[in-house]
């Protein structure tokens, strides 16, 4: 046997690299970042940075950054609901999992937009449980059938009802953290638990340029003292919210992380970390901020690599689309993307099922970006020489007839080496025709419904049930929301 | 001082380039040389808004093109305007707009858009910044006789924040002297039809058409 090579592709020379943080580690020291947020600027304080009040801006050191970079953990494992299955965030593992808080679902039936209710939440949960190349599961969509108040809680609730996969999630308010860690912690059976065993990552947002928002600063600190990775989610919009260049748009991307994980260590010294982002090349004529665009993957392997530089886990939104529906250019934009973030070894990508600038999300996409980072997958797999001799042996005393479907030597390899999925077309014309001529997404529709209608849902038993049921309903009652959905 | 045809192509070709301190010392220049700022601003720096128009039409101009001659006419009718005859400068003016994000809400890219734009379409522009209270909009409103009330929201939770500007008017009974228009990702027409909004803006260009839409109306 020889081994595969885990193939990789990186985009900044070492050179550039240094540049990058050496630019950001002068611009934190010089220029500082604003930090809205009152402790984490006594945090900072007490730490020796030097803090503006009256500008609510926080200069940081080189030294004050390269401990807490020391301090904090190269890797993260994830444990499922059961705390069963782990899964290691770092090194250069990739973990795909759907994109988060869409505001909108594309409905199956009108192919068009409208605001998801409960119903989608469940749905969505279930899919990307039974979906088996998606690791983790996200509070992919916004309840409107919910008051908006108790949206990010409300979210967890449903992910943990329907799916056993770790969840990357996130807050929408300061008082959210609490029902949330709670439910979590309720999952492992207490918060020293949860510490032991992290079932979700949560998501903070620094407000592009230079800033971080008095809610995203509460939810790192909140997480580093719980044990709860945190992924810093750094996202300019180049030329808009960030330098034009990618590179300059990287400096940035730094300068606003690295501030982020300097407040966490300074919360919980050796609090989980994750070096992630949502950039985006900004197009400059309809001022949207597409994610698709090839510049946007760009800026994203490239920080990653960045993060790996700096021996972080990495966490990138990619393997998404802009279209509006599942179409063509959803495709090849998520293709594109799983594969470029499965190259360049991001550990989270955050994205599949996602369309319209992280807006929207289309069950049917989801079904076919399984599919995707299925390739993805294999592509990382390599590789390998199974079985030395490779060929040699049988080809021996070869005859004009010779064929291979019947040797042993396939049936012992093709399933190792070949995947086979239902999913993609690989029928011949005529056998199209006949089935129906379907496209990709109503195969994808079919599948989704198929999983619906026939796999159990992975349920909590039912004290667990109740007793998160107990946490969002005092979570509604403190919010003055009297009655839930579900 | 007659303006020249020469001097006026260099107004149009200074909003053109986006040069906002040619533009700036273009209208000076008119001033100083007791120039007939109407001629100025009819015959000189519109001509050269339109010309950027029709650039951003033909899709050679792009939002960067088209932010710098915003400023740079902004810059040069900040010093003609108050130099206009009273009802000319009025009928110059597409409408008065106050504009912000709203309280708890840092977020506010799409609303400068949304500010360059309706200046460059003619708005006087009463830009308050992101995370702007209630109070803030309404008193802004007040003090500056506006037409349009605009309020950006990118959050779902921030998002509440344009019903409550909407019913604190009902509230005060100021309800019926401003349009109120509302936008921002998680905007929808549903959402502005629901708080009772006046217009609603997909996107920043479409914000300009509503605000000239409302603008029309009043």
């Amino acid at each position: 046997m020889i081994a595969a090579i885990r193939p990789k592709v990186e985009l900044l020379s070492p050179a550039l690299i240094e540049r990058v943080i050496g630019e950001a580690l002068r611009i934190l020291e010089r220029e500082g970042v604003l930090f809205e947020n009152a402790e984490a600027r006594s945090l900072f304080s007490a730490a020796g940075a030097i803090v503006d009040e009256a500008h609510s801006r926080v200069r940081v050191g080189r030294q004050l950054v390269e401990e807490s970079l020391s301090k904090t953990p190269a890797s993260v494992t994830l444990y499922d609901r059961m705390g069963e299955t782990s899964y290691v965030v770092g090194g250069d593992e990739v973990h795909f999992d759907p994109g988060s808080a869409g505001t909108r679902v594309v409905d199956h039936r009108t192919n068009r937009e409208r605001p998801p209710v409960t119903d989608d939440l469940v749905t969505f949960a279930r899919l990307t449980d039974a979906l088996p190349n998606f690791h983790f599961q996200s509070t992919g969509l916004v309840s409107s059938d919910v008051p908006p108040v108790i949206g990010d809680s409300y979210r967890v609730y449903i992910a943990l009802l329907h799916s056993a996969k770790p969840i990357v999630t996130g807050t929408f308010r300061v008082e959210g953290f609490g029902p949330m860690r709670d439910m979590l912690a309720a999952v492992r059976g207490g918060p020293e638990e949860l510490r032991r065993k992290p079932l979700a990552i949560f998501d903070a947002c620094p407000s592009p340029p230079l800033k971080w928002s008095h809610l995203t600063s509460q939810s790192l600190i909140d997480c580093a003292r719980a044990g709860i990775p945190s992924e810093l989610i750094s996202m300019g919009m180049t030329g808009a919210s960030s330098p034009a260049t990618i590179a300059g748009t990287l400096v940035q991307h730094v300068v606003e992380n690295l501030a982020g994980l300097v407040l966490c260590q300074l919360a919980a010294p050796g609090a989980p970390v994750i070096f992630g982002g949502s950039p985006s090349s900004f197009d400059m004529r309809k001022g949207t901020t597409p994610m698709g665009a090839v510049e946007t993957m760009m800026i994203d392997m490239a920080y990653a690599q960045i993060g790996k530089s700096l021996r972080l886990p990495t966490h990138a939104y990619m393997a998404l689309s802009d279209a509006k529906t599942a179409d063509a250019q959803a495709g090849y934009e998520t293709g594109i993307g799983a594969v470029l973030a499965a190259l360049a070894g991001v550990n989270v990508v955050s994205g599949p099922g996602m369309l319209n600038y992280e807006s929207s999300v289309s069950f049917e996409k989801l079904v076919i970006d399984d599919e995707i980072c299925g390739m993805a997958y294999r592509l990382l797999d390599g590789i390998a020489g199974r079985e030395i001799p490779l060929a040699e042996h049988l080809f021996h005393d070869f005859k004009p007839d010779t064929q291979f479907l019947t040797l042993p030597h396939t049936r012992t390899w093709y399933r190792l080496e070949h995947r086979h999925s239902p999913l993609p077309d690989r029928d011949t014309y005529d056998a199209w025709v006949a089935a129906g001529g379907k496209t990709i997404a109503d195969r994808a529709s079919e599948r989704a419904r198929d999983i619906l209608e026939t796999r159990a849902a992975r349920t909590p038993e039912a004290n667990l049930a109740h007793e998160l049921r107990r946490v969002i309903l005092e979570d509604a009652r403190r919010c003055g929301v009297d009655s839930l959905p579900v | 001082m007659d303006l020249t045809l020469q001097s006026m192509a260099q107004m149009a070709q200074s909003i053109i380039d986006g040069d906002k301190d040619a533009a700036l010392r273009l209208a000076r220049d008119v001033l100083s040389g007791g120039g007939d700022p109407q001629t100025a601003v009819e015959e000189g720096f519109i001509p050269g808004i339109q010309k950027v128009g029709a650039l951003w039409e033909s899709g050679d101009y792009f939002l960067p093109e088209l932010l710098a001659s915003a400023e740079a006419m902004k810059a040069a009718m900040s010093v003609l305007r108050p130099a206009l005859a009273a009802g000319r400068a009025a009928a110059l003016s597409q409408g008065k707009v106050v504009l912000g994000t709203v309280e708890g809400d840092i977020h506010d890219i799409g609303k400068n858009l949304v500010a360059a734009l309706l200046s460059a379409n003619g708005f006087e522009v009463i830009d308050l910044g992101a995370d702007v209270t209630i109070e803030r909009f309404i008193v802004a409103a007040e003090e500056s006789g506006a037409d349009i009330i605009g309020l950006s929201a990118l959050l779902t939770t921030t998002m509440l924040g344009q019903r409550r500007l909407i019913d604190e008017l009902n509230r005060r009974g100021l309800r019926a002297k401003y349009a109120v228009l509302v936008g921002g990702a998680p905007v929808t027409q549903k959402w502005a039809d629901e708080i009772g909004a006046d217009g609603y803006g997909e996107n920043a260009l479409a914000a300009v058409r509503a605000a000239k839409t409302l603008a029309g109306r009043r």
